[in-house]
């Protein structure tokens, strides 16, 4: 359950395929075009719900009660082996053997 | 109550824009199919003056240029004998918000203040979305940032849902969008219910913005080294980057060659949902850099700023591999960790030195942020798990969107000419597309003012 005034994400489909632009390739024509914004809920709701939300910019938006207390998860990835082989190589390539 | 359907929304497109930039762009069309450029940059542009002055209000610009000078010597041990120009880079990263993009961004806060809107809306899943973000939280306006964010899978690219965090903590709200040109769409929505300003990357004030840059390189460099620069390298996508650098370096008055460059997209369109995250680079690849070198109206503007064509003495394409690995070296050899899309041209540079005498001087003209998301290890991590193969090998045998092929040694790193007369002609034969008539002598010299071309090339060209 999430209250009125708590910070969420809504998404929403703007275009459902069948509504979306003609000249488009394939792939993108089978898929519905979505939209996914932040904002403080205007009404109690569950997840899933159709709400209203007050974004940061002052405007109303709706759409399914996706996410409370959204987070980014971006980081740093999982350990990319190649990356620490490029240094090796290039400090070899610029200041030779001993750079090993 | 208005119609909001989509083709009903496009029909209304140019009044749109017009009240959400204060700009009649019907003023600079001219005869047939002539628009007047300069009269369109100087009308609702800003002088060099105004931007420098607006600029140093907000803390943009004034960046410092950085000798390279282990890659200096590492394209040496690579060039012939006596070849191996100096390598520089200009440090836009020390911006506020991380980019060279703030100069695009203030003049477009500063004039939507200046004409009392109450905020502004730009439509980038890039560095630009930051900069007017962070430009609109300094000069006290709203911030609406469109993004084309995921898949129909909602699965994004780290490095743009880095710049939504971004933008986010700069106060601004982020509107996230799945792929398709029906952006566009959503920011006339936008545009419409708000009644924000259009902070366009394409607008006059955008492009002129970047002046600045071109014409601090021109006079850092006689400051500094008593020299012009010989050759600098413009990461190449929508075309203002490198336009606005020209125009600067020609106030400036330094000769030097302006050279593109673009991260080689080729075989993946950029509006298919499957190919979305199948590429490692959000911007400075071909996927937008030849359309809009060749079609540069087809943006959000009736007519852009951006005109590479008009300034480019190159244009180079390298491969995803080969900028992962210089953004490697730049960290590794120089002690500067920076983000990928922005060592775009410095990839470019590092394979150009090469050809280029040993007392030249070749420049990167920018950097930008890096961090989580937004680093080489999360882009490739995020590639790695969506199939791509990521080797050491020759950049040459790369495939977009099949593998990252890491040049096994630094002597495979290239940077490969795009034929600029196909892409004159590819821009003239656009120009002319449906027109079912003769050229007036006026519009061929426009069509070789806008190619940098003859009159007769694009007679030949339309023969």
């Amino acid at each position: 359950m999430a209250k009125q005034g708590d910070w969420v994400r809504i998404h929403r489909v703007i275009l459902p395929a069948e509504e979306r632009t003609a000249n488009l390739p394939e792939d993108t024509k089978k898929v519905p075009f979505e939209m996914w914004v932040k904002g403080h809920l205007l009404e109690d709701g569950e997840l899933g719900d159709q709400v209203r939300i007050r974004t940061v910019s002052g405007r109303e938006e709706h759409g399914a009660l996706i996410e409370v207390n959204p987070q980014f998860d971006v980081n740093f990835g999982n350990f990319v082996p190649e990356v620490l082989e490029m240094d090796v190589r290039l400090r070899t390539a610029l200041f030779g053997k001993e750079a090993e | 109550m208005k119609d909001l359907s989509y083709s009903a929304v496009m029909g209304r497109k140019n009044e749109i824009i017009k009240d959400a930039m204060g700009v009649d762009y019907r003023r600079y069309e001219r005869e047939g199919i002539i628009f007047d450029y300069e009269a369109m940059m100087t009308d609702c542009g800003y002088s060099l003056e105004d931007h420098i002055r607006i600029q140093r209000s907000v803390n943009v610009g004034n960046t410092p240029v950085f000798e390279l000078h282990n890659l200096t010597a590492l394209a040496r041990k690579l060039a012939a004998p006596g070849k191996g120009a100096r390598i520089f880079i200009k440090d836009e990263a020390s911006n506020p918000a991380g980019s060279f993009k703030e100069r695009r961004a203030a003049a477009s806060v500063y004039h939507a203040k200046k004409l009392g809107y109450k905020g502004v809306i730009a439509a980038t899943s890039g560095n630009y979305g930051a900069a007017v973000a962070s430009q609109a939280a300094m000069q006290g306006l709203k911030c609406i940032i469109v993004q084309e964010c995921y898949d129909s899978h909602a699965k994004g690219q780290p490095e743009i849902i880095e710049k939504a965090r971004k933008c986010e903590a700069l106060g601004a709200e982020v509107l996230q969008l799945s792929v398709g040109p029906e952006l566009f769409y959503q920011v006339l929505l936008l545009l419409e219910e708000t009644g924000f300003f259009n902070a366009s990357l394409y607008s006059a004030f955008g492009v002129s913005g970047i002046e600045t840059l071109g014409w601090e390189l021109g006079h850092q460099f006689m400051e500094k080294y008593g020299r012009h620069p010989d050759a600098v390298v413009c990461a190449n996508a929508g075309g203002g980057n490198l336009t606005g650098t020209a125009r600067g370096l020609l106030k400036a008055g330094c000769p030097a060659k302006v050279i593109g460059a673009a991260v080689d997209l080729s075989g993946l369109h950029m509006a298919s949902d499957t190919a979305f995250n199948r590429k490692s680079f959000t911007t400075a690849h071909t996927g937008f850099g030849v359309p809009y070198a060749t079609n540069p109206d087809h943006s959000d503007v009736p007519r852009s700023a951006a005109r590479p064509l008009r300034y480019m003495d190159r244009f180079v394409t390298v491969k995803e591999g080969e900028v992962f690995y210089i953004t490697e070296a730049v960290a590794t050899l120089e002690g500067m960790e920076k983000g990928p899309a922005g060592n775009t041209s410095l990839t470019a540079a590092f394979a150009l030195a090469q050809e280029m005498d040993e007392d030249q001087i070749i420049v990167a003209q920018e950097t930008e942020y890096t961090g989580a998301g937004k680093g080489i290890n999360p882009q490739l991590s995020f590639a790695r798990s969506n199939g791509i193969e990521l080797k050491f090998g020759d950049p040459d045998e790369e495939i977009a969107g099949k593998n990252i092929v890491f040049p096994a040694d630094p002597s495979l790193l290239k940077a490969r000419d795009l034929d600029m007369d196909e892409l004159r002609r590819k821009f003239i034969r656009r120009a002319v597309k449906g027109l079912d008539r003769a050229l007036s002598e006026a519009e061929l010299a426009f069509l070789a003012e806008e190619t940098r071309s003859t009159v007769d090339f694009v007679k030949a060209t339309l023969q």
